[in-house]
């Protein structure tokens, strides 16, 4: 039944051709394997870089540094503080000031509150974003909640601290930095692990 | 390139394939068929089967969006629709049609007597059946088909349902499948080409598909590991897009349109080469500036690397990187202009006549161009804040789709149908369903301009009052542009009644494809064409 034509009557599939046909065939299938790593392997590590160079998506230090500080009181910066509970989380989550008024320079401490509005324990992660993403790189955190996931037990509430620092250098023409943190239930990250 | 072919033993190709087998009988034929012209049919019959199945989507979307409400279909229904009409249309009706021209096309173009690979050739046909059964099977499934767009963006494609791991596995399906149909057209072309026609000799759709091909292998493959990464955030627990986890779900957005952008021109470039072969044949004028046609689309490939982020003005973005992508965008516009203005001087004084074929040319020439000037006004950053994600977005890729992709496909079909039969498919019916095809086509998306620029947003199932005169025309439009496409399968289904066709059938047309007799003969080229010396291209 299977129909194969008789192709070796042709002048291409001589024993030369064959060879440079399977020599391209393997050039080219190094080029879809290369491609394929190029998506996964190299990508992601390479646009982590991007963001932590650029401050793109506003991303800011994700670990605790050490800052010296040199206020600079000619200058005045407001810090707006903005806060989501992403869908699948039951935590009512906010900031206990709206936003604030800083020195660059000088160290500031600012509270979130957060209540876990389930029976169970659950476990949170905040993931800050600093707006406008040029400002990113200048706010400095020297301690922060979002560092750690954060458990609750049932119906838990909590204060949860933030110790940052914005830096003298913040261009001059920023004069508001918005910090936002979305609060996520880890348990759709964490179930997934076990399996 | 006035070729004279004789093959290496001095007779005519007439009765090349009469030592040999012909077709297997029955189904067998089709299963098993590693000829390059059964595997070219078998893909243009299911781009032209999935180009109505998208085609019945579209027409849901249009009838629900033709008056301001909610009328026949429920929203998510609505949002399953649009994202099924984008995967059928573009993986599985326009790709698919263009390798089918090119598995029929290539060898008779080059003088190959097949393709390469002609067992994987079958393979990578036989996929896509399978790939699509199971991406339409998901419309059966608890919760439905996908309905987060064809754009699968987490994390909304992570709420997709028990749908999700099939969507999945059909993408990996249609990219293997277009890999491998890569891969075989590469190694065709470069290995198998006729003696004496070197590279520059090509003629363009050979050249188009070439770099079309390249395209493919790079990108492909990238497209594979973005919905694995998907499949792996959802099941296996990484989080290379999910924010709780340490990712970045804009990360997908990167990854997607460095494969999306190259996608584009996938589908364009082998319209191009279609174009660039019909319009000298009605012009009567060698194609002016083939050389230039060749640069111009690989300097479309390459920049089509650099400027994926322009589908993403809006997510945020450095100012410096709005302006490189911004910049590089509008760079495409000049090798596009050149392919533009090279058709025109084609047509310059030439003796044109205008058959079906030259028609749906000249309507490719004529509204691709306008798809490609709304292109720029997109690629202009701060004006894409205002049009992003708006109906202006829609008309502008349905016009280099539908006017650009397809009518260039269906100027193939009528232009080498008659190579393929052996006979003349009707004109006049032709010419109806391209008048039919290109008055409702500008019905459809020229009012989508509007709409854009209004603000109406794309994938909602819904607007308000303000939108609706224009929706109800581009309704009508829609429904209009549905209905003349049953003239096309009737004029294909009626193809073999006209009178035999010559093996020239058009009017001295160059090429090595009209050296053959019509209808082409199972084998053809088994010893290969010389051409004589004196032949030049140019």
């Amino acid at each position: 039944m299977c129909h194969v034509p008789d192709s070796n009557n042709n002048a291409h599939n001589d024993s030369s051709n064959r060879s440079s046909d399977r020599n391209l065939i393997a050039q080219l299938l190094l080029v879809v394997a290369g491609a394929f790593a190029f998506g996964v392997f190299v990508l992601p590590p390479l646009y982590d870089v991007f963001c932590e160079v650029t401050g793109f998506g506003g991303r800011t230090n994700a670990e605790a540094v050490a800052a010296i500080e040199a206020p600079d009181l000619s200058r005045e910066i407001r810090i707006e503080f903005v806060t989501t509970t992403n869908e699948y989380a039951q935590f009512e989550f906010a900031a206990d000031t709206d936003s604030m008024t800083v020195n660059p320079g000088r160290m500031y401490f600012a509270t979130f509150t957060a209540t876990n509005l389930s029976a169970d324990e659950k476990v949170a992660q905040a993931v800050p974003s600093v707006a406008p993403s040029s400002a990113a790189a200048y706010f400095t955190k020297i301690e922060c909640f979002c560092f750690t996931s954060q458990a609750f037990v049932a119906d838990e509430e909590r204060a949860l601290p933030l110790q940052f620092i914005v830096d003298p250098d913040l261009p001059e023409y920023v004069d508001t930095i918005t910090l936002q943190y979305t609060f996520f239930d880890t348990a759709r990250v964490a179930a997934n692990t076990e399996n | 390139m006035n070729t004279s072919i004789i093959d290496a033993h001095g007779h005519d190709n007439d009765h090349s394939g009469d030592d040999h087998h012909g077709p297997a009988k029955g189904i067998g034929r089709w299963l098993y068929s590693t000829n390059h012209k059964d595997i070219g049919t078998m893909y243009l019959i299911f781009s032209l089967l999935m180009f109505f199945i998208g085609g019945t989507m579209a027409m849901v979307i249009r009838s629900e969006l033709a008056i301001p409400g909610l009328q026949f279909v429920h929203p998510e229904f609505f949002n399953q629709m649009t994202t099924m009409h984008a995967l059928i249309m573009v993986f599985g009706a326009v790709m698919p049609a263009f390798v089918g021209l090119a598995n029929w096309m290539i060898p008779l173009m080059i003088g190959a007597p097949d393709m390469a690979l002609p067992r994987m050739n079958n393979w990578s046909f036989w996929i896509l059946p399978v790939a699509f059964g199971i991406l339409l099977s998901t419309l059966f499934m608890p919760g439905g088909a996908p309905a987060g767009g064809w754009t699968m963006y987490p994390p909304l494609v992570l709420q997709t349902g028990d749908s999700f791991p099939f969507l999945i596995f059909s993408v990996h399906l249609m990219g293997l499948s277009s890999i491998m149909g890569a891969i075989n057209v590469i190694v065709t072309i470069i290995n198998m080409r006729a003696p004496n026609m070197s590279l520059l000799k090509m003629p363009m759709f050979v050249w188009t598909w070439l770099i079309t091909a390249y395209l493919l292998i790079a990108v492909m493959p990238v497209l594979a590991g973005a919905v694995t990464m998907l499949l792996t955030d959802q099941f296996f627990g990484t989080s290379f897009f999910l924010a709780a986890g340490g990712g970045d779900p804009v990360l997908f957005q990167h990854i997607f349109w460095f494969f999306g952008h190259p996608e584009v021109y996938i589908m364009i470039l082998p319209a191009f080469g279609v174009v660039s072969e019909i319009i000298p044949v009605f012009a009567r004028k060698p194609l002016f500036g083939h050389d230039s046609m060749v640069y111009a689309a690989s300097s479309i490939a390459f920049l089509s690397f650099i400027v994926w982020a322009h589908h993403m003005f809006t997510v945020g973005m450095p100012l410096t990187g709005q302006l490189f992508f911004m910049f590089t965008t509008m760079l495409i516009a000049v090798p596009t202009g050149v392919k533009v203005f090279n058709w025109v001087a084609t047509m310059w004084r030439g003796a044109m006549t205008f058959e079906t074929p030259m028609l749906f040319s000249l309507a490719f020439v004529f509204l691709f161009t306008i798809g490609g000037f709304s292109g720029l006004m997109l690629a202009i950053a701060p004006a894409d804040v205002q049009y992003h994600d708006t109906y202006f977005v829609v008309a502008h890729f349905h016009y280099v789709l539908v006017p650009g992709s397809v009518f260039a496909i269906m100027g193939a079909a009528y232009f080498w149908l008659p190579k393929w039969t052996g006979h003349m498919y009707n004109e006049a019916l032709g010419k109806v369903h391209f008048w039919t095809s290109a008055v409702f086509v500008n019905l459809t998306f020229f009012p989508m301009h509007f709409l854009g620029l209004a603000a109406m947003p794309r994938r909602i199932p819904d607007y308000s009052t303000q939108y609706a005169d224009f929706n109800t025309v581009a309704s009508i439009g829609a429904i209009g542009f549905g209905l003349s496409q049953l003239l096309f399968v009737w004029v294909l289904l009626t193809s073999k009644k006209g009178p035999k066709a010559t093996a020239e059938v058009w009017d001295q047309p160059q090429g090595l494809e009209w050296t053959v007799p019509s209808p082409a003969p199972y084998h053809t080229f088994e010893t290969p064409p010389s051409l004589s010396e004196m032949d030049s291209h140019h």
